[in-house]
């Protein structure tokens, strides 16, 4: 009895680290394949003057409902928001069309998601906050056509913004759990208005730092990145050093000791 | 084989120990409870010796493992004609590394694991003990060695002629000191590698331009919250853009002026809040440009040092132990943003010849 228990339990138990990592391997491809699927950008189409009276009244009433809490029902801000003076339709498009606002929670930064609105009312919200007091409009869609310098624009992103994002674009950690978010899925008026208004901890880059045309320039040049494909094998998130470092310790290193334990143990 | 009890320095006396049959039979020590050679283990015999099955099983996946190097080989060979590297397809070259690369990974794999298979299950395992030789050569052995040493020194001359010797060796020494010349080559053209590290391009009314198109910068242009990454101007048109960019690297950064904390000495270095550091981190060098508007802190991308830019690039976290040096700069008749003058201090990392009273 007990003879032929023995065996079995150390089959049982040869068996499963093996199957531990097949599950989570199955785990995090399905995961990675369903954020792919859903995570697919959705094209804003939707054309909706910014300067009429109607837009700026739905604006209006959507900016009280929503956005007044914080940010104070004449866009003065308030304790828990700042102030909305001068930030043009441009940070409207960008903070609500990506779904960083509304703020979910406090955070070190609020991090992009699903939006809460659709493309008319994010426009209609723009409209309204532009209307109290002016700054940067949104790109129109002759600067976002994707025609500029991939090469020039790939240079310009690497020397002011590959420091954060990753020179990649695969984004980058900031201190006190502050990041640089990943470009490769963000659309180019989102990129564009990111330029112009700094949002959150991100400088400003304006026309006179970087041209229209250099914006261009750098969208061309992530989209181009974007689309290409990776020749070298395994991108790894392309992180860099430590994404790559992990692989090679836990499978590189982990290989060789396995090799080794299995040289050094004695046949049955 | 010799896997008994019969090894040497063991169960003899060993020679810190007296022996006890000569010894005072008042002091001597007689270890009764030394360790005890405990010899080999039993040889235990595998599944593969005792049943003929399992060992013509074992046969077979060495066997096996043989071929799956054989098919590998193949393989390898059918996917660089298969996968073609065609130019300018980088995708063909992707696939050809892929394909080939497996192949070889299974035919060399194979050949190693098959081997190591076949040396631990089939081969005969029996244990054995080869006794090192001592290394002590006999005495006729030394005798002659010495031998032969007296007689190339006699034939050589090698002690006689002192002159000769002396010269060799001298020659011999001075061999390696044209070396030091020729890498000293490898430094700065002009000035001691110290005044080159001491020094950047920047210097009184150099306008600030941008990277890397060289235009100039107006300190109208510079809104609050921007970061503008700038190069002194002229430096596309020197000889050493590269060394030269290296060290006059600067960050411009325009905050609310009410936010600077300016000591008295540094304060005609900003620009109606308008700031500029090199950004040549103090701790080894690496471009310090991770700048966050909110918080104002730059942070160095290589070991997490960071700088507030409100109190003049303090070090308020990492390994860095001096702020970023600060670029004093104003506007020329025109508007353009200039530089009043070099920095102050040598910028990025400490080197042997930096003056200790510079800064911090």
């Amino acid at each position: 009895m007990n003879d032929e228990m023995k065996p079995r339990r150390r089959k049982h138990g040869r068996r499963s680290p093996l199957a531990s990592v097949a599950l989570v391997l199955t785990g995090l491809l399905m995961t990675g394949g369903a954020y792919a699927l859903f995570t697919a950008a959705t094209p804003a189409s939707a054309s909706v003057d910014l300067t009429s009276t109607q837009t700026i009244q739905e604006g209006k009433k959507l900016f009280a409902a929503n956005c007044a809490t914080c940010h104070g029902l004449n866009l003065a801000g308030s304790d828990s928001g700042p102030s909305l003076i001068g930030v043009g339709a441009a940070a409207v498009d960008f903070q609500v069309g990506t779904g960083r606002m509304p703020l979910a929670k406090d955070a070190a930064q609020a991090p992009d998601k699903p939006p809460v609105f659709n493309d008319t009312q994010v426009k209609q919200l723009a409209g309204y906050v532009a209307s109290i007091s002016p700054g940067p409009g949104i790109p129109a869609a002759s600067n976002l056509t994707l025609t500029g310098d991939a090469t020039k624009g790939a240079e310009l992103f690497r020397i002011n913004c590959a420091m954060c994002h990753n020179v990649a674009g695969a984004g980058g950690a900031l201190t006190e759990g502050k990041y640089a978010p990943n470009l490769m899925e963000t659309s180019p008026s989102h990129i564009y208005e990111a330029m112009l208004t700094g949002p959150q901890n991100m400088p400003v880059f304006n026309d006179d730092n970087i041209t229209p045309q250099e914006k261009q320039d750098i969208i061309t040049a992530l989209k181009t990145q974007s689309k290409s494909e990776t020749v070298g094998g395994f991108a790894l998130g392309s992180l860099g050093p430590v994404a790559e470092g992990l692989f090679i310790w836990i499978f590189g290193l982990g290989a060789v000791v396995a090799f080794t334990v299995w040289l050094t143990a004695k046949a049955n | 084989m010799a896997n008994d009890t019969n090894l040497p320095g063991h169960d003899g006396p060993s020679d810190s120990l007296v022996p006890v049959s000569t010894a005072d039979p008042g002091t001597a020590v007689e270890r009764s409870d030394a360790l005890r050679n405990p010899g080999l283990p039993p040889h235990r015999l595998r599944v593969t010796d005792t049943d003929p099955k399992k060992a013509k099983t074992a046969e077979r996946v060495i066997v096996a493992l043989f071929y799956v190097s054989l098919v590998g080989s193949i393989f390898a060979m059918a996917a660089y004609f298969a996968f073609p590297i065609k130019p300018n397809d980088l995708g063909s070259v992707r696939l050809n590394n892929v394909f080939v690369g497996i192949g070889l990974s299974f035919a060399l794999l194979a050949i190693g694991v098959a081997a190591i298979h076949w040396s631990k299950v089939l081969m005969d395992d029996h244990e054995g003990i080869d006794i090192r030789h001592p290394v002590k050569g006999d005495p006729k052995t030394q005798a002659r060695a010495v031998e032969i040493f007296r007689q190339a020194d006699r034939e050589s001359g090698f002690n006689r002629r002192v002159l000769i010797r002396n010269g060799m060796i001298a020659a011999f020494a001075a061999l390696p000191f044209p070396a030091i010349f020729l890498f000293r080559d490898l430094g700065p053209s002009a000035g001691t590698p110290a005044e080159a590290f001491s020094h950047t391009m920047w210097k009184a009314g150099t306008r600030l331009t941008k990277d890397p198109t060289g235009d100039p910068i107006r300190a109208s242009d510079v809104t609050i919250g921007s970061v503008f990454h700038v190069i002194p101007e002229g430096l596309n048109d020197t000889e050493d853009v590269l060394e030269e960019k290296g060290k006059a690297a600067v960050l411009l950064m325009r905050l609310e002026p009410g936010d600077l904390h300016v000591s008295p000495e540094k304060r005609t270095w900003n620009y109606d809040g308008i700031v500029a550091y090199s950004k040549i981190c103090t701790h080894v060098g690496c471009p310090v440009a991770l700048y966050e508007q909110e918080t104002h802190h730059l942070l160095c991308p290589c070991h997490q040092s960071q700088f507030d830019i409100t109190r003049e690039a303090a070090v308020i976290f990492g390994p860095a132990v001096r702020p970023l040096p600060q670029l004093p700069i104003t506007v020329d008749s025109e508007g353009y943003l200039v530089a009043r003058s070099d920095f102050h201090e040598p910028v990025g990392p400490s080197f042997w010849e930096r003056r200790g009273d510079y800064n911090v």
